[in-house]
């Protein structure tokens, strides 16, 4: 166990673990206490959501290398199938916990079978293209699922595409109508759910990099032409980061999608995705940790500055833009690699006139 | 008939499609990044020719060196200030500090502009050609926008091939370095491009405003993700390939709205370029470049 | 040219094997292989046979076709005509993934290690298909993960250990000194557990000691592991020295095959390399 913890990536894991633990215990004790404010009790359940989230982009453009753009049509995915599932249980399970759970794994099973079906064309391409193809997949996912009719009545589930709607028995529910999406969705997502969703995240994900898969899929990422020279089908590695990815991204879209009483299929459009992406960037490619902090901060922040009204959005681009500049510019990093020498030798001098 | 009519409808979209493809292209072929910003500056251009023609009352050809004025400085000045520091860095840090300036455009025209529509008044004055008894009807914002393309295309190609610059050009997006040992100004060179391409924005602005008049910060962006589209389609990096795909996808998106499905145009056009780049990786005219071992 | 066809039928008829090799099937079996790039004929009618337990040089002037050649047999390309046996089955068709299962593995002119990775998990990838664990063990870590990874670590440390790299095993990939690379390719590739190894220019770069202790590992590496070992190098030192047999090829045709004493000798090959006297 001693020699486990002398590992860096060991000792990176675990630190990321206790971090988002006792993140959750403060707001829990927080949110329990009355000492939130009702804002901020609203955005505990989605910054989860954006945590698992960027986490699970991390694994297909930070460890995989290959760019998505269209992640946010598996949350899609997972909202919707999530609800419906949700809906269908209602009178089966009575428990919201369990139906929960059950949603979450319909959303994250049926975004995984789309992600492979996906996959199958997609992976074939590289580099800016796969990026494309991912964006016009998002694209696609979104403006199917902004037609999808979804009823329930005595006959059992209706589903339909076309504009017409449904004709539903009497007593029958719309789950999912069309362009207005989903309504009177029974809000089952809790805080705790999303606490025990983000430790299973890191889990699969951590353990996934740390072996024998997460080494091929790395080393498709350094050297494709290697990889296959010793015998790695690069296409099955990348097809196996893309499924998991794409379960895990469906499970943070019904923990999101049963956070709200109404939901449209528009919220799962590109600048969804692209802003998953950005926690997955500014958070460190391939740096877990990096993804659930990124992830919090950038979610917290605009809501944070409400207060600043129309400016919050601009400071946000501000912001955005000048990390980028400071953190990959290469006269910046060099001015703050200078930086840094000035100080640790301010401190070498010190400890010199210590003696 | 009715054909004839979409046909001519969808080429007119695509040729708006096609001059902002045009824009995406010529950047990626130079510069290897995906200028996500781009689609924003078409909105820049909408509003300055909006507001020099409604506030300020100067005709209308005044409005239109005035926004592709703006435009180029914007264009100028954002590959200034954002871009050009991170040079050589991975392509995707160039990419979200494309996104976050796409962010920043956005709002800062909703401060200035309010995010409320304006409505837009066409450039186009002369009234509508009649043919075929009526039943084919040619809007002058259709005569305009199709010259205009055609003029923009001839011109680039001309320019590209003819002039010093434009062979620069040219030999930067073939091979950055050794362009750069052979004494060529790399720097000024995507400068350039970033002037070009914002101006050929500026006025694809003011055509596609012309044509659907709904004038809001949000309105680059979906026609900039559809002649992004475009310009893969047609082989990212190539010239005629952004205006071949613009309009292909113009044509493709009227055709499947008026014969397919309204409501699935976006999954048609989408599933189409995906077909396309299985059949071809690199889009229709684009190079395919294998890596060497 | 056809003076180069009348001296190839000539050295084409000696194939070369050790004694140990003799009535044995050779691990690499090519006829008659021939790529063409675009009208360009790049590989033209080349035919080898190895023995498995053979060391063999490939040389030939820069552009001769030399890496075209590995990049035939590793399937990175598919041969425009001829046949390639690797263990007696035809390598037609395959990836490059499927031939390198089926025990071809190889080194890079221009070395492509997975930089970002240490180089012990640059060996352990090279042993992916050894390590018997399931995609679902990998995400849970099950016991068998840590059962699986602990024998994978001994034998990648063995095998570094083997060419003088254990010390270095924790360090990135791409931050070690060339000569380290090179030898560190060549570890990945034994560890697929390979039939054969493909080393292309593997002394590139390193300087005399190095090149010196090179010619002794690839030897010890036949000798410890029974496998054979194709070479291209323009180190004309280590190849007399460790090679059993070479082929020089020019212009993508072999212009000889023999011993290195009959190689060294041959005016075809003089002249490749130092052009035609009178010329």
């Amino acid at each position: 166990m001693k020699k486990l913890l002398t590992k860096k990536s060991t000792r990176m894991n675990l630190l990321t673990y206790l971090l988002v633990t006792v993140a959750f215990i403060v707001m829990q004790t927080l949110a329990s206490n009355d000492m939130l404010k009702s804002s901020t009790k609203g955005f505990l359940i989605p910054v989860c959501s954006y945590i698992v989230l960027a986490v699970s982009l991390n694994l297909l453009v930070g460890v995989c290398g290959e760019l998505s753009l269209g992640h946010a049509g598996f949350m899609g995915i997972g909202t919707f199938a999530g609800i419906i599932t949700a809906a269908l249980l209602a009178d089966v399970i009575p428990n919201g916990t369990v139906r929960l759970a059950a949603a979450m794994i319909v959303g994250g099973v049926i975004a995984g079978i789309m992600g492979f079906l996906i996959g199958i064309p997609v992976l074939r391409l590289r580099g800016d293209y796969l990026a494309i193809v991912t964006l016009a997949f998002g694209e696609i996912l979104k403006n199917v699922i902004s037609n999808l009719y979804v009823g329930m009545d005595s006959g059992g589930l209706h589903m339909t595409l076309s504009s017409g709607g449904l004709k539903l028995a009497e007593g029958g529910v719309m789950i999912v109508s069309g362009p207005r999406g989903a309504t009177g969705v029974t809000k089952l997502s809790t805080f705790a759910a999303g606490f025990v969703l983000i430790l299973f995240t890191l889990f699969v994900v951590q353990n996934l990099i740390n072996s024998k898969e997460g080494r091929a899929i790395r080393a498709v990422r350094d050297n494709r032409i290697a990889a296959e020279s010793v015998g790695i089908n690069v296409t099955a590695f990348r097809m196996k980061a893309f499924v998991v990815s794409a379960v895990l991204a469906g499970m943070a879209g019904a923990l999101f999608g049963l956070n709200y009483s109404s939901i449209t299929a528009s919220k799962f459009n590109f600048n969804t995705s692209i802003n998953i992406l950005v926690f997955v960037v500014l958070g460190g490619m391939g740096n877990i940790l990096g993804s659930v902090i990124s992830a919090t901060v950038l979610y917290i922040l605009p809501e944070a500055m409400r207060g600043l009204k129309d400016y919050r959005m601009i400071i946000y681009a501000v912001v955005l833009i000048l990390v980028m500049l400071f953190t990959w510019s290469p006269k910046m990093t060099a001015f703050s690699a200078r930086i840094k020498e000035k100080i640790t030798g301010l401190f070498r001098k010190g400890e010199v006139s210590h003696e | 008939m009715k054909i004839l009519q979409y046909l001519i409808n969808g080429i007119s979209i695509g040729s708006v499609y096609a001059i902002i493809a045009l824009g995406y292209t010529m950047v990626y072929g130079i510069a290897k990044m995906l200028n996500f910003a781009h689609g924003d500056v078409i909105m820049v251009g909408a509003y300055v020719s909006f507001c020099v023609t409604n506030y300020l009352g100067m005709p209308v050809i005044v409005s239109i060196l005035a926004s592709v004025v703006v435009c180029t400085v914007l264009g100028i000045t954002i590959e200034a200030l954002a871009y050009k520091p991170l040079r050589g860095t991975p392509s995707l840090a160039v990419l979200i500090t494309a996104i976050g300036v796409s962010y920043f455009l956005q709002n800062a025209a909703q401060l200035i502009w309010s995010s409320s529509p304006k409505n837009f008044t066409s450039i186009v004055t002369f009234d509508p050609i009649h043919l075929a008894d009526g039943r084919i009807v040619i809007t002058g914002e259709v005569i305009i926008t199709i010259l205009a393309s055609v003029v923009i295309m001839a011109g680039l190609t001309w320019f590209t091939s003819s002039t010093r610059i434009g062979k620069a050009m040219r030999a930067v997006s073939e091979d950055r370095d050794a362009a750069q040992l052979m004494g060529i100004n790399v720097n000024s060179t995507i400068s350039t491009t970033f002037a070009i391409g914002s101006a050929l924005a500026a006025i694809a602005g003011v055509l596609l405003c012309s044509t659907v008049p709904t004038l809001q910060p949000t309105t680059g962006s979906m026609p900039g993700i559809r002649a992004f589209t475009a310009a893969v389609f047609g082989g990212i990096g190539s010239i005629p390939g952004a205006m071949l795909g613009g309009i292909l996808l113009g044509i493709i998106e009227t055709f499947s709205k008026a014969y397919l499905s309204h409501q699935f145009s976006d999954a048609i056009v989408f599933s189409v370029l995906i077909i396309i780049l299985l059949v071809k990786p690199a889009g229709l005219l684009g190079k395919q470049v294998q890596e060497k071992v | 040219m056809s003076n180069y066809s009348k001296k190839m039928v000539e050295v084409s008829q000696v194939t070369l094997l050790r004694e140990q090799d003799a009535h044995k099937e050779p691990v690499l079996d090519v006829r008659n292989l021939g790529i063409d790039f675009g009208g360009l004929t790049a590989v033209d009618n080349f035919s080898i046979s190895m023995g498995p337990t053979e060391i063999s040089g490939l040389i030939g002037p820069n552009g001769a076709g030399k890496t075209t050649i590995f990049n035939l047999l590793t399937s990175v390309y598919q041969p425009t005509r001829g046949s390639i046996l690797l263990k007696g089955i035809d390598t037609k068709g395959k990836t490059t993934a499927q031939v390198a299962r089926m025990g071809i593995a190889r080194t890079f002119q221009n070395i492509r290690l997975f930089g970002n990775m240490s180089a012990l998990d640059n060996v352990k990838v090279g042993m992916h298909y050894e390590i018997p664990y399931s995609f679902v063990s990998s995400m849970l870590h099950l016991p068998s993960y840590y059962k699986a990874e602990k024998t994978a670590n001994a034998k990648a440390m063995e095998l570094l250990d083997f060419m003088g790299l254990a010390d270095v095993a924790d360090h990135q990939a791409g931050s070690l000194p060339y000569g380290v690379q090179r030898r560190l390719e060549i570890v990945r590739a034994l560890a697929t557990d390979p039939a054969i190894v493909l080393l292309d220019e593997p002394a590139a770069g390193m300087n005399p000691s190095e090149t010196a202790e090179l010619t002794d590992q690839i030897r010890r590496i036949r000798d410890t592991f029974h496998i054979a070992i194709f070479l291209i190098e323009h180190d004309m030192n280590l190849v007399m020295n460790v090679c059993e047999a070479i082929a020089v090829v020019n212009y993508g045709k072999i212009i000889a095959k023999g011993t290195p004493d009959q190689v060294k000798n041959n005016p075809a090959v003089i002249e490749a390399y130092l052009g035609r006297k009178d010329g």
